[in-house]
């Protein structure tokens, strides 16, 4: 470009600076990028590479892969996930994978539930007027919203008495009750957000074509509030796969989640480094996809509402 | 709120049996239930025939909740067709919260310990004398304070990040899963990942950088100002992905003639984002902090599984302390209690802190 020995048109003063000024800001704001992005990623790298490593290898501090060390299965093997373990039978990988299902289960079924009861109430707050007792729309918004306030440990102990009393003690029926519950009010906020987004006169127009107040809003309104009804189920699930403290009080050995197994190794005597690592990537793994995947579902979930 | 209700005609003229069904339908549900409870409070306390669990009592309140919602329909019909969006969800809320807290109430009254064969008895106000002189639980109110205080770092942080993903950057895809990721691990996980395996004091990374930096002997949880830091980088870390996603949605969401017009006057820079950007991006910014002190009132897991509310409490909050408390001692009563107690605190301060945002960003005219 700035081959000519002498440029026709040459850049004054000024715009030399702003030139410098503007390649400053660039390189400060990617080395901005890069650091976070750093700070965000190390830690998943580095339970993934754990998980290869062996003794010496976690001792020494060894990072990258086949410079540093020569990657075993160590880890994978623990938990009978390893090439070589793969046929055999192995008690620890029935147990994660226990585990690994509970966790799927309950979060899966919580999050459809959720989205289901939210959405039907989101719709109705936003459609139609109503009253019960001194509870107008408004109040009855609030009331649902407010349940985003209560602690989880206000709750914690009742329902440990009253779960013991009806037999849903570790069960995952008693999850996933708990966990619609402690969505629920994220579920209404997002879906009342995107139903306020929705013109009424659709509405109208299918009911001018003769459908009813439920055929209107299942054939009309709910493929049009698609989206948003994803956004809230990935939102949801995030929040419910990775719930410890309910699943931790209420669950013992038969409907405990992978965080609660996770959990429950970290305090053992005798860090397994590389099986616990094993164990990390295998709790965190299916969020990490998810993320990546559906990222732009999360993002419009979250920024559904704070801006109004 | 918005006023554009949907506006039907709701011209039915329901026959008078239909309606009559419909109320004895309902009538009939909860009496049986009613009954099916009474039943079993007799049972319980040893004046009729015991039936084990209160499943019975269970069935009898959803087959009521069934009968409601379809008398609902027979009832008021097209009223009660649009009452049926509503239903499921208020009885479901009511019957897992209204009724667990009342429930709660109860036990919070009570000296209760599950391990003990004694089982329930009601002592009054004796375990909030208690609560008045235990250390601990004041303790871990207090840091709950210095907790729900780092927000502010974690505001100027996310604040930040937001700025920088909505400037003309390449790859912005990329930057943005990136950051988001540390959202979607779990809390658990993560805290074995960083709490225990990064931070491990003689061969974690961060351990063997800050070595490298000149540090000696670098512990993270050893003292506790040092801890309760850690504690709280590790909540950030998490969370600050959270806060960033809707402050980027608030940055979007400014006009871009706004900015424009801003330069245009001469206010760039740093006295364009204080004079322009900020203020328009308060009221999301205030709905921001608000989540994410409701979110950080629930921290738990992290102090769980990393310290255990260790060194000497410096790093309990306040759900840990009730969980510990319930794990070793099995004392259904009294962590009850500091349950109560904490709900009654969160709402108050809650309270203020929505009025005061309500006020900080009305606009001024």
């Amino acid at each position: 470009m700035t081959t000519l020995d002498a440029p026709l048109f040459r850049d004054s003063e000024a715009d030399r600076r702003f030139r410098a000024g503007w390649w400053t800001r660039r390189v400060l704001i990617y080395a901005a990028l890069a650091t976070w992005a750093f700070i965000c990623l190390f830690p998943i790298y580095w339970t993934v590479t754990t998980s290869f490593k062996m003794a010496p290898n976690v001792m020494q501090g060894d990072m990258v892969p086949f410079v540093d060390y020569q990657p075993s299965w160590l880890g994978w093997r623990s938990l009978g996930l390893s090439p070589d373990t793969f046929g055999a039978e192995s008690t620890p990988r029935a147990e994660f994978l226990k585990r690994f299902l509970n966790s799927t289960v309950v979060s899966l079924a919580s999050s459809a539930l959720a989205v289901l009861l939210g959405s039907m109430a989101a719709y109705g707050l936003s459609r139609f007027s109503y009253r019960w007792a001194w509870m107008r729309n408004g109040d009855i918004g609030f009331f649902f919203l407010s349940q985003l306030i209560l602690p989880p440990v206000v709750l914690a102990l009742p329902f440990l008495v009253l779960y013991k009393e009806l037999a849903l003690l570790d069960t995952r029926i008693g999850l996933i009750l708990l966990y619609t519950l402690t969505v629920l009010p994220i579920v209404i906020w997002i879906m009342r957000d995107q139903f306020a987004g929705i013109p009424t006169e659709l509405e109208e127009a299918a009911m001018v074509d003769g459908l009813g107040t439920w055929g209107a809003f299942l054939t009309i309104i709910l493929p049009i509030a698609l989206p948003g009804m994803v956004a809230a189920f990935i939102l949801s699930l995030v929040l419910t796969w990775n719930e410890y403290f309910f699943a931790a009080l209420l669950t013992s050995t038969r409907a405990n989640t992978l965080p609660v197994m996770v959990a429950s190794q970290t305090g053992s005597q005798g860090i397994n480094w590389w099986s616990m690592a094993a164990l990390s990537t295998g709790a965190i793994l299916p969020l990490v996809v998810v993320g990546v995947l559906l990222e732009r579902f999360i993002i419009k979930g979250m920024a559904a509402g704070a801006v109004k | 709120m918005s006023d554009t209700y949907l506006h039907g005609v709701a011209a039915d003229d329901l026959p008078a049996r239909r309606v009559a069904l419909g109320r004895a339908l309902a009538w009939g549900a909860g009496l049986l239930m009613l009954a099916v409870a009474l039943w079993q409070t007799l049972g319980a306390q040893g004046y009729a025939a015991e039936w084990g669990t209160w499943r019975p009592t269970l069935y009898a309140f959803l087959l009521w909740a069934a009968a409601l919602c379809w008398s609902q329909v027979l009832t008021r019909g097209e009223g009660g067709r649009r009452a049926l969006f509503v239903l499921p969800a208020i009885l479901f809320v009511v019957a897992l919260t209204v009724f667990p807290l009342l429930f709660g109430v109860l036990i919070a009254l009570s000296d209760w310990n599950l391990s003990s064969p004694d089982g329930r008895r009601f002592n009054g106000v004796q375990n909030i004398v208690r609560m008045w002189s235990d250390p601990f639980y004041w303790n871990a109110l207090l840091n709950m304070v210095w907790y729900c205080l780092a927000i502010v770092v974690e505001y100027a942080i996310a604040f930040g990040l937001a700025l920088l993903l909505n400037a003309e950057i390449r790859a912005r895809k990329f930057w943005r899963v990136a950051f988001l990721l540390p959202l979607m691990l779990s809390p658990v996980a993560v805290s074995w990942m960083i709490g225990k395996s990064m931070l491990e004091p003689r061969f974690g990374p961060v351990a063997r950088f800050l070595r490298w930096l000149g540090v000696d002997s670098p512990s993270f949880f050893g003292d506790p100002l040092m801890a309760k830091l850690t504690i709280m980088m590790l909540d950030a870390w998490t969370f600050i992905p959270f806060m960033m996603i809707m402050l980027l949605a608030g940055l979007q969401a400014i006009p871009r003639e706004v900015q424009e017009a801003a330069r245009v006057d001469g206010a760039s820079g740093w006295r364009g984002f204080w004079e322009v950007t900020f203020p328009l991006m308060l009221p999301v910014s205030v709905t921001a902090i608000l989540i994410r002190v409701i979110f950080k009132l629930k921290l738990a897991d992290i102090v769980i599984t990393v310290t255990s509310g260790g060194p000497g409490g410096a790093t309990d909050t306040v759900t840990s302390f009730i969980f510990r408390e319930y794990r070793d001692r099995s004392n259904v009563g009294y962590g009850t209690l500091l349950a109560m107690v904490y709900l009654v605190v969160i709402v108050a301060a809650m309270t203020v802190l929505m009025k005061l945002a309500d006020r900080f960003t009305r606009p001024r005219t």
